[in-house]
């Protein structure tokens, strides 16, 4: 890391986070884009096995670029991204800021998309698709369209469909940040639920302090122009995280750190616009 | 985030009962309006066209026009009957053409708009030839085709196959392009391959749009297949409707050329309706243009 990870407080439940092995290495990633936007810069990154990392800045400092350099479908400009033991299949899971689902599919056919693409039949999966949509309490919606959905009930379609294979690391992109308020944090504490039951290795990219603290276990605070890592800033609470986190005062100590840090990269003429 | 922390406070809910069942009057006279929308969009076109015949009758009586410049609807209806061997026979001939131009218009258009969808190189280099074919009018392109082909029947084919693809091309190439933009990188991060990514993703994209494109081709290929009759003129055992007409034009048998006429314009609604139900039942699960509007 540029910067050395910092436990936010002393005497914080001990997570020994080093124990974890490695699923992805970036390192000293640089992408330009034509006409010489910088989108990020020397960025590097350790994704361990069981990490709820977030990619936390202003807008255009380079979050989505990284997800989409995470995910192959954008090479860097320069610098290497190595997953541990190669890439292969069920790699990732992604989720959008839309849900992105197959309108002319049901809700069950479309968690079977990741499958389906494996040439694996819908009787197959089955079990494993309801398992998934259990986890997203959807299990009775298999038969739905998506258009009968709420927009917060499309969303879980959505995760369930990113974590139906187990993949190493799932990929989200400001997957709330269309939904009312109620809707999201509703789906955050549900998002916490899964990750205490399955212990996904979870990239989340938002723009909300308050979301990448409660929901994280490392922070990464990135700043634009160009886009970069400024800090890392671990939040050492165990998971399962309930409603009394967020009114802890270890909550309110890192959020402030973490919302102070972000503050701070946005230098008079490093504004966003 | 606070917002939900916050535990519910305020004044206490209402019960139930104390809440009056007031009449909203405004909600009733949009329900009273919209019951007789329902019963107009029935009653009122049959009604109208009912007067309208009607008309046409009474015009025929009151100014005595002679049967060979305007008959009387009725007797369109006997002629319509008394013909029905010749008539019907030629409707079944103009149907095959309309028909089977449709078919091959479906086949070539969707075909042609997955090699475009394909290759953009393709989509280059071929679709100047598409625009071309289809702003040239039908009319203008007919008589050297039936120079070229021998067959009446192939060249009528030809000529409706013209007129009624380019619009399922046309539509299926914007649908196949316009596939969620997220749904094809996730394909990417799946691994799909070319053909997973056509049939699974942009074929049924393109569904609404191809079938947008039917709708207007059905049309067309009736159209270019009276059309094309027209200039092709010749007659013989296997003529359509258009040439009855011609031929009934020179006879000067008004009530034949009526009754011919009929016949086409009830085709046209027929493909309008089958092709509208066919839309209709294959998106009715899932497109909007599709749902009923709910309140
Ligand atoms: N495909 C692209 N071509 C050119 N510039 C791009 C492209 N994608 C992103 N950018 C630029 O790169 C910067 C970072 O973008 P992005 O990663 O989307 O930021 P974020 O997701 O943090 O808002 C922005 O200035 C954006 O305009
Ligand atoms: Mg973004």
């Amino acid at each position: 890391m540029n910067v050395a990870s910092q436990p936010a407080l002393e005497g914080a439940a001990p997570i020994d986070r080093s124990a974890r092995e490695t699923v992805l290495r970036m390192r000293q990633i640089d992408k330009t884009f034509r006409g010489g936007v910088v989108a990020l810069h020397e960025m590097n990154l350790d994704i361990r096995k069981g990490d709820f990392i977030s990619l936390l800045g202003p807008s255009g400092c380079g979050k989505s670029t990284a997800l989409r350099l995470i995910a192959g479908l954008m090479r860097p400009t320069a610098g290497r991204i190595e997953w541990e033991g190669g890439g292969g299949k069920d790699d990732l899971g992604v989720v959008f800021q839309e849900p992105t689902l197959m309108p002319w599919a049901t809700v069950e056919q479309n968690v079977w998309l990741p499958f389906r693409l494996q040439g694996k039949s819908l009787g197959s999966c089955r079990e494993k698709i309801y398992e998934a949509l259990a986890l997203v309490g959807l299990e009775n919606f298999g038969k739905s369209y998506p258009r009968e959905l709420s927009g917060g009930m499309k969303m879980r379609v959505s995760i369930a469909r990113a974590l139906v294979t187990d993949p190493r690391i799932i990929l989200m992109d400001e997957p709330f940040a269309a939904l009312d308020e109620i809707t999201r944090q509703k789906l955050n504490d549900d998002l916490l639920n899964l990750k205490a039951k399955t212990d996904a290795t979870v990239v989340f990219v938002t723009h909300s302090v308050f979301e990448s603290v409660f929901l994280s276990d490392r922070i990464v605070v990135m700043a634009a122009r160009p886009g970069r890592v400024v800090k890392e800033i671990e939040v050492p609470e165990p998971y399962p995280r309930g409603i009394e986190w967020r009114t802890s005062p270890t909550y309110a100590t890192i959020a402030r750190e973490t919302s102070d840090t972000l503050l701070g990269t946005l230098s008079p003429g490093a504004e966003v616009h | 985030m606070a917002a939900v922390d916050s535990s519910p406070s305020g004044a206490p809910a209402p019960q139930l009962s104390d809440i009056s069942h007031a009449v909203d009057l405004e909600e009733e006279q949009i329900a009273r309006r919209k019951r007789a929308e329902e019963i107009g969009k029935w009653a009122l076109p049959i009604i109208v066209m009912a007067a309208a015949i009607w008309f046409w009758d009474r015009i025929v009586v009151w100014n005595e026009i002679p049967h060979f410049i305007l008959p009387r609807p009725g007797l369109v209806l006997e002629t319509l009957w008394a013909d029905r061997a010749m008539l019907f026979e030629s409707l079944w001939v103009t149907v095959k053409i309309t028909a089977l131009a449709l078919l091959v218009a479906v086949v070539g258009g969707v075909g042609l708009a997955v090699l475009f969808a394909q290759s953009k190189f393709a989509e280059m280099s071929f679709s100047p030839f598409a625009v071309i074919l289809q702003v040239t009018p039908i009319v203008a392109i007919a008589p050297l085709i039936f120079i070229y082909i021998e067959s009446k029947l192939v060249g009528l084919l030809l000529c409706a196959w013209i007129v009624a693809f380019f619009p399922i091309l046309a539509n299926t190439t914007l649908g196949l392009n316009s596939a969620d933009h997220n749904l094809r990188d996730l394909f990417r991060i799946y691994r799909a391959s070319r053909w997973q990514r056509l049939i699974y993703l942009q074929l049924p994209s393109a569904l609404p749009y191809f079938l947008g494109g039917l709708k207007i081709a059905g049309g067309l290929a009736l159209i270019g297949a009276v059309v094309a009759e027209y200039v092709a003129g010749s007659g013989g055992i296997d003529s359509g409707l258009a040439f009855r007409i011609l031929e009934a034009g020179y006879r000067l048998n008004i009530p034949r050329m009526f009754a011919a006429l009929i016949l086409i314009a009830g085709t046209g609604v027929l493909i309008y309706a089958l092709t509208s139900l066919t839309s209709y039942l294959l998106l009715r699960k899932w497109h909007e243009s599709a749902l009923k509007r709910e309140q």
